[in-house]
């Protein structure tokens, strides 16, 4: 698999950039990359409380904009979808005092599901109507959505106290179960059930198989195919909002039980790193969730523990996305990294 | 002035030009004539630097030269106006010629000097108007005041009437007689024989790849530029010696019927195809002879249901098979494996298909058969598309659109750019579906080809169907094909 070969030179590239950086900016890199792996993989509760944990959003909607990417349709809107879904989560987490818990929970997250992909409908309806490109819409929708987090907990979302800018506490029976000894929440489960889930569309379905050829053949798809690629396009982009807002809602119900500014730490945008890395790959999704979630538990404990500032992890996932578009965006393309360094090995043409 | 002797240009499998001879004197326009895929465009791209040719020679005023770029040519004083407009929409008049004539850039002067240019020209145009808000007229009239920028001596035209109004076209001809008369030569690369006739001083006819007529167009009539155009070679069948190969019209059932059908553009804006009418009988093999953009690609994508027709009757009997022109764009993804192109096309119609899921290992054994069947030359199905010939890309194209049985098979140039072996293998497999009852509509851009493999022959010529009559020969169809409104 070049693909795996290229994900890990990525990683260590992204790495060994980070060690240099910071020997040249005066720190001790060994303590800092000490910090950094202890911070992510140097006990059991780390390894779930904080890399698994974070690790969720960014699988899910890793997940959702590998189904967005592959018919071809660029949403960059994930982290507006998810605080939309983040939003309903909470107005409903709210109002489900007298449910059991399964209601409630089903009802929190079904409503994010649907917050996202409204989120994103907008985009969608623009682009089939009009023709509006979705990288702008989409991306431009995400100021508009955090703008409307900060409006809701400063208005109607706002606990009683009306003092702190966020929301008061969803009900009990609205947050998601913890496994056992830790603050990882049943949406992973759910994560790895949606990653299998989506190999299976992809593989082995038809519609899946049409998305598919939507995004590397559009033309082919309609003329020979007698696809409607518009349709498959907007299907695909209300998909990966609807999933967006469900790791909004999860988030809520598993992790913060409030709305409150900042509650992303740029998932949305990580996301579209992990789809990248993982060669739209649902399998290669869940590994790079897990591996950007590690970075981030990480970053926190570098800081707290060798003084680098938690931000310098950054360079490693700027490294990686670099390098992962490199090899993976001109899939078929001649100036891919594989296709250039195949370019001698390639078989000649059969004759006629 | 300028001389192209032998030359010979070989794209992939097609020979687009063999041993073509052009010579061009000083002080007159010259109308070069052929059907498309003649290789009227590839021989004057030969001779503003785009084409390397093969063999053969180039030579201006008596001196064999090697032009290797367009930037060469334009120092030479060769300019050309291409077929597609080359400006920059956002870029103003004045800007677009400076970049195409690499003048330095400072506003004031470029305006001015882009303003003598025109007028000196008797070209006059607006500096400050943006390139995107001309009238395609003005349009291509920047595109000649670029051609001419660098002092052109030798100005060629690929067919620059084309997207013209009939007025604009006579100013645009008044114009490049105007540039003649001031010592400056012109080539004129057209399909329309009347401009042929009334616009230039000599004619020459190219016909797949070679010259097969080059005279004064004084003593020439449509009529015998059409002969030269489409060919009088004896041995390929005339439509009236194999009228008899099929039943008598009555006996079988119609396949396709279409009544006062109007098709828009393929492009959406304006109507491709008038009051079209026409019966396609079960086993009957009818092909479409046509010059490009006269309507025929909409009535044959109506047929195949890829275009809605605005209104009208027609009745085509499902399954419809559809071989479109374009093969690694329209007719297959060339990234994707050979089963995958298979499962493409046929997609919730093929037996591998359960309630929504597909079982892979039929679909690839299904391949594998087609692949032997066809006699498709690729290893196996599991290789991408993009790995076989385009000779095995079309036959995968045909294995596939016949594996679903079609009562009606509907071809775009089903064997462009192919050799003699793998068009006759093509040939072979329309026909023996037609013989098994399919009933096919086909469109080639060689008459040949047409008349060739058609039972009957049908022209469209400005969204109008018309039916070849019996015993037409090539040059009726030749004729009928590039009559005018006029002529009618």
């Amino acid at each position: 698999m070049s693909d795996l070969r290229w994900a890990l030179a990525a990683v260590a590239l992204g790495l060994g950039m980070l060690a240099v950086g910071l020997e040249a900016a005066g720190y001790d890199a060994g303590a800092a990359l000490g910090a950094l792996w202890s911070g992510a993989f140097g006990s059991w509760d780390a390894f779930t409380s904080t890399t698994l944990v974070r690790s969720v959003p960014l699988i899910l909607i890793g997940l959702g904009l590998a189904i967005a990417f592959r018919a071809g349709a660029l949403n960059i809107g994930a982290e507006g979808q998810f605080y939309a879904g983040a939003i309903a989560a909470t107005w409903i987490g709210l109002r489900v005092v007298d449910q059991p818990a399964p209601v409630a929970i089903a009802a929190l997250l079904s409503g994010a599901a649907l917050a996202g992909a409204a989120w994103v409908a907008i985009p969608a309806w623009l682009k089939l109507r009009f023709g509006v490109i979705e990288v702008i819409s989409t991306l431009l929708l995400n100021f508009v959505a955090v703008a409307l987090v900060s409006l809701m907990v400063q208005g109607p979302l706002q606990e009683r106290g009306r003092i702190y800018p966020q929301s008061d506490p969803i009900t009990e029976a609205a947050r998601l179960p913890l496994l056992p000894g830790s603050r990882l929440h049943a949406g992973f489960v759910l994560a790895l059930v949606g990653a299998l889930i989506l190999w299976a569309v992809f593989s082995k379905t038809l519609w899946g198989f049409r998305l598919r050829a939507v995004g590397v053949g559009p033309r082919a798809a309609e003329i020979s195919g007698r696809i409607d690629s518009q349709r498959i396009g907007a299907m695909a982009l209300l998909l990966s909002g609807a999933i967006a807002g469900l790791a909004g809602g999860m988030e809520v119900s598993g992790v913060s039980y409030a709305l409150f500014q900042n509650l992303s730490p740029g998932y949305g945008f990580t996301g579209i790193a992990v789809a990248l890395l993982a060669g739209l790959h649902p399998g290669g999704v869940l590994v790079a969730g897990i591996l950007f979630g590690a970075l981030e538990a990480g970053a926190g404990a570098m800081q707290r523990d060798a003084g680098v500032p938690a931000v310098a992890v950054y360079v490693v996932q700027a490294v990686v996305i670099i390098v992962a578009l490199l090899a993976t965006v001109p899939r078929d393309g001649q100036l891919s990294p594989r296709a250039i360094l195949k370019r001698r090995a390639l078989p000649p043409k059969a004759a006629d | 002035m300028l001389e192209l002797a032998g030359i010979h240009k070989r794209f992939g499998s097609v020979q687009a030009l063999c041993g073509a001879d052009f010579t061009l004197a000083q002080g007159e326009v010259h109308a070069l004539l052929g059907e498309n895929g003649a290789g009227k465009s590839t021989l004057m791209h030969v001779a503003y630097g785009l084409v390397r040719p093969d063999r053969g020679e180039v030579r201006l005023d008596g001196t064999a030269r090697r032009i290797s770029s367009p930037r060469e040519a334009r120092h030479l004083g060769i300019g050309m106006v291409h077929q597609h407009f080359t400006s920059v929409p956002a870029l103003t008049v004045a800007e677009n010629v400076a970049l195409f004539a690499g003048w330095p850039v400072a506003p004031a002067q470029l305006r001015q000097r882009t303003r003598e240019l025109s007028e000196r020209l008797g070209l006059p145009l607006d500096p400050d108007q943006r390139a995107g808000r001309l009238s395609v007229a003005l349009k291509q009239r920047l595109e000649i005041v670029k051609a001419l920028a660098g002092d052109a001596r030798v100005l060629l035209l690929d067919e620059p009437t084309a997207v013209l109004a009939p007025a604009e076209a006579e100013e645009l001809l008044r114009m490049i007689r105007s540039f003649t008369t001031t010592g400056g030569s012109a080539v004129l690369i057209t399909h329309k024989l009347d401009e042929a006739l009334r616009a230039a001083d000599r004619v020459t006819v190219l016909r797949h790849g070679a010259v097969t007529h080059t005279g004064s167009a004084l003593g020439e009539t449509a009529t015998s530029l059409a002969e030269a155009m489409v060919g009088t070679e004896p041995g390929v069948p005339l439509v009236a010696q194999t009228r008899s190969r099929w039943p008598a019209p009555p006996l079988t059932r119609e396949s396709i019927r279409l009544d006062a059908l109007e098709v828009p553009r393929e492009s959406g804006y304006g109507i491709a195809l008038r009051h079209g009418a026409l019966v396609v009988r079960a086993g009957e093999i009818v092909g479409v002879a046509a010059v490009e953009g006269n309507g025929q690609r909409e009535l044959l994508r109506a047929v195949a249901g890829r275009i809605v027709p605005l209104r009208g009757k027609l009745q085509v009997v499902q399954p419809v098979g559809f071989i479109p022109e374009d093969r690694a764009t329209e007719g297959l993804i060339p990234s994707l494996s050979l089963t995958e192109n298979v499962v493409l096309g046929l997609g919730g119609d093929g037996p591998w298909v359960r309630r929504g899921r597909i079982v892979w290992r039929e679909a690839r054994s299904r391949t594998a058969e087609l692949i032997r069947e066809f006699d498709i030359a690729a290893p196996g199905p599991a290789v991408s598309a993009a790995s076989l010939s385009g000779g095995n890309q079309q036959k995968l194209i045909i294995a596939r659109e016949l594996s679903r049985v079609p009562a009606v098979i509907v071809a775009e140039n089903p064997t462009r750019g192919l050799d003699v072996a793998a068009t006759a293998a093509i040939h072979g497999r329309l026909r023996s579906a037609a013989a098994a009852g399919a009933a096919v509509l086909f469109h080639s851009t060689d008459l040949d080809e047409v008349l060739l493999l058609a039972d009957r022959v049908i022209v469209v010529s400005r969204g109008i169907i018309s039916e070849a009559p019996l015993g037409a020969s090539r040059t009726d169809i030749g004729a009928m094909m590039l009559s005018t409104e006029k002529d009618r």
